[in-house]
């Protein structure tokens, strides 16, 4: 079987954030890139996979060449192959778009994608991408088995699970605990050196979305600690200066 | 005594959030490549080394069970070609991953640089192509462990002295003598053994386990490197057979060249442990209040800081620039002597004063610290004591030898 991986960078999750442009822009100097985690577990599970039933794992990402080392580090991970759609996407809907358009000649029994990517937390793409593809959607799933021509997955849902099997192909997007993330190793990071990573163009203007301005959340504000011999003194400040009760 | 490693992998999961410190931008010198050899070593140690290491050396255990997972990432000679197993990467790579290694712990560092630099590299650089085809890729995967004999109970500083010798009788090479302070001895398959043959020169052999004679009886009761193993090789009329014998070297030169390969990569390693005690230091110096202040708000812990990440940045620099001589094959070993003997000593160094920022705290295994600072005695007697490669540069100044 033949797994499409979407894998998204993401700013490490220890870096500074600022805006640029009238705080309309996220500023990407100095920031570090990593592959956005539960896109990790996406093709880590992938990879598990194919080495189970056969076929491989491709990694597309959406973005300019300064996604490249993500993409890198995916193919040292274990993925055989990589596209590199050339654009900066601007929203969900236009990163779906450019994935659909760069697979549209090729056919993959299962597109992966991560819940969501912890920049932005839309966790649209892999829902828009089904739609697009006409596909089926296993969201949020925690375990997935092939088992003949259906996948057997958990999924996550309020207050529980379910067990749920669906005829391949499907897209299905990755949560915590579906595995535990592989880590590349240094034969894996040489034969990246030499995979195969296509750029392929995607030009369709694009502009539903224009981002008006940013905003950090408010800084954490000073702790007060109460003795517990003093719980009376909680219940005063909460009533008069909270005003919570 | 047995630990429980999933319990305590599990218990400690995702506490070491170790960033390195890059007040250079040395980072800019390395390639995309490097750093991602870099991180996954790193990524490796948080999620296999951090979280045991501690029991492992208050118990004085060796994580066997790391071993299989320390050649699946690739740290067990990561310069030796892809052909034999190894990684086929330069030496800025493998420097890169010793740092990582010991910034986990001394003893998982020399763990691998045992393999990598005085196992695995004397097979490569002066075994027969046999003996890198039976053994290297088998030593890569970590199937096959393996140690170095050169240091014995009355010669250390002055291996030329050994005793240990290999003797042609009626045919049969046979190898006597004992060897101490060998690390990874107590569960090495083989041994990469330097003895004096027949014509008084030094020879190298392989010595099995099970070979009829040979015995690897364990040193106890260390105060250092107590997650590594380290023991004795004892040669008691032991049959080597010949093709167990080095052919591509005769002399001192065979064993100090691999000693050449390992020093380098220890003086990546010291910056790892330093980095760690650095990195530990300047979290407390931030948390722990005094006088109404944080601790970190007082000119004498800045002093301390401030000195600490000085001599780091120098250690990088140094080691950055060693590694591109190492990679054009112009590194000479005085340059080498130089930087495992300031790297090391820097990292002790830093190690004592965090233990200071770290108060009370700093003796406990709460931190870091202690277990770096012990640790590193032995990384400053090692593979060249502190005052030996001082005087492997005053030769290299003077052209006069005063080692004896």
């Amino acid at each position: 079987m033949n797994i499409l991986v979407c894998v998204s960078p993401v700013p490490d999750t220890t870096t500074k954030i600022t805006f640029v442009d009238n705080n309309t822009k996220f500023n990407t100097e100095g920031v570090q890139f990593i592959i956005n985690p539960y896109d990790e577990l996406a093709l880590t599970r992938a990879l598990e996979l194919t080495e189970k039933h056969g076929g491989e794992v491709t990694v597309i990402t959406v973005g300019t060449a300064g996604t490249e080392p993500v993409i890198r580090k995916a193919l040292a991970i274990g993925a055989a192959k990589a596209i590199r759609v050339n654009c900066d996407p601007v929203d969900s809907l236009h990163t779906a778009q450019a994935i659909h358009s760069a697979i549209s000649n090729e056919s993959f029994d299962l597109i992966f994608t991560g819940r969501e990517s912890i920049d932005y937390n839309s966790g649209q793409v892999a829902g828009l991408l089904a739609e697009l593809l006409g596909m089926g959607l296993l969201n949020i799933v925690t375990s997935i088995e092939v088992e003949g021509s259906d996948v057997i997955a958990t999924r996550d849902i309020d207050g529980g699970k379910e067990k749920v099997s669906h005829p391949l192909p499907c897209v299905a997007s990755a949560q915590k605990d579906l595995c535990e993330p592989r880590i590349p190793n240094m034969r894996g990071i040489m034969q990246a050196r030499t995979k195969q990573l296509n750029v392929v163009e995607y030009a369709d203007a694009y502009n539903d979305t224009e981002y008006l301005s940013y905003d950090l959340p408010p800084a954490k504000g000073a702790v007060k600690l109460i003795d517990p011999a003093n719980a009376g003194e909680l219940i005063d400040l909460l009533r008069s200066e909270k005003k919570l009760i | 005594m047995t630990l429980d490693f999933n319990a305590l992998k599990e218990e400690k999961k995702g506490q070491d959030t170790f960033q390195h410190p890059d007040f250079y931008a040395v980072d800019d010198l390395l390639t995309e490549e490097h750093k991602l050899i870099r991180d996954s070593v790193r990524d490796w140690v948080k999620r296999e080394i951090s979280p045991i290491i501690e029991a492992c050396c208050q118990e004085a255990v060796f994580p066997h069970h790391i071993i299989k997972g320390l050649g699946e990432v690739g740290c067990f000679g990561p310069q030796i070609p892809a052909e034999y197993g190894g990684g086929g990467l330069d030496y800025i790579s493998y420097g890169l991953a010793m740092q990582e290694l010991e910034r986990g712990d001394s003893g998982i560092r020399s763990t691998a640089s045992v393999q990598g630099s005085l196992v695995m590299y004397p097979i490569y650089k002066f075994g027969s192509e046999e003996q890198k085809r039976k053994y290297l890729p088998k030593l890569a995967t970590g199937e096959y462990m393996g140690c170095f004999g050169l240091t014995e109970p009355d010669h250390g500083s002055d291996p030329g002295g050994m005793r240990t010798t290999l003797k042609n009788i009626n045919g049969k090479y046979i190898l006597n003598g004992s060897k101490m302070w060998i690390s990874n001895a107590p569960f090495a398959d083989i041994a990469v053994v330097w003895a004096k043959a027949d014509d008084g020169k030094v020879i190298g052999v392989i010595a099995e386990r099970g070979m009829k004679g040979f015995t690897t009886p364990e040193t106890h009761n260390k105060w250092s490197l107590r997650a590594s193993a380290t023991g004795e090789l004892v040669f008691d009329n032991v049959e080597i057979p010949e093709e167990n014998i080095l052919p591509g070297v005769r002399g001192l030169k065979g064993p100090l060249t691999c000693l050449n390969s390992a020093r380098y990569g220890i003086s990546w390693g010291a910056i790892g442990a330093a980095m760690d005690c650095y990195e530990s230091a300047v979290k407390y110096s931030k948390q722990r209040h005094q006088f109404g202040k944080p601790i970190g708000s007082f000119q004498l812990q800045q002093k301390k800081l401030a000195e600490m990440l000085t001599e780091i940045t120098k250690a990088q620099l140094l080691c950055w620039r060693l590694g591109t001589l190492m990679n054009d094959g112009k590194a000479t070993p005085a340059q080498i002597s130089l930087a495992k003997r300031n790297n090391v000593a820097m990292a002790l160094n830093i190690a004592r004063e965090a233990r200071q920022i770290h108060g009370a705290m700093g003796i406990t295994g709460e931190y870091p610290i202690m277990r770096h600072m012990a640790n590193l005695e032995s990384v400053i007697t090692y593979e060249g004591t502190h005052d030996i490669h001082l005087l492997i540069l005053g030769m290299e100044i003077t052209g006069e030898n005063a080692f004896a």
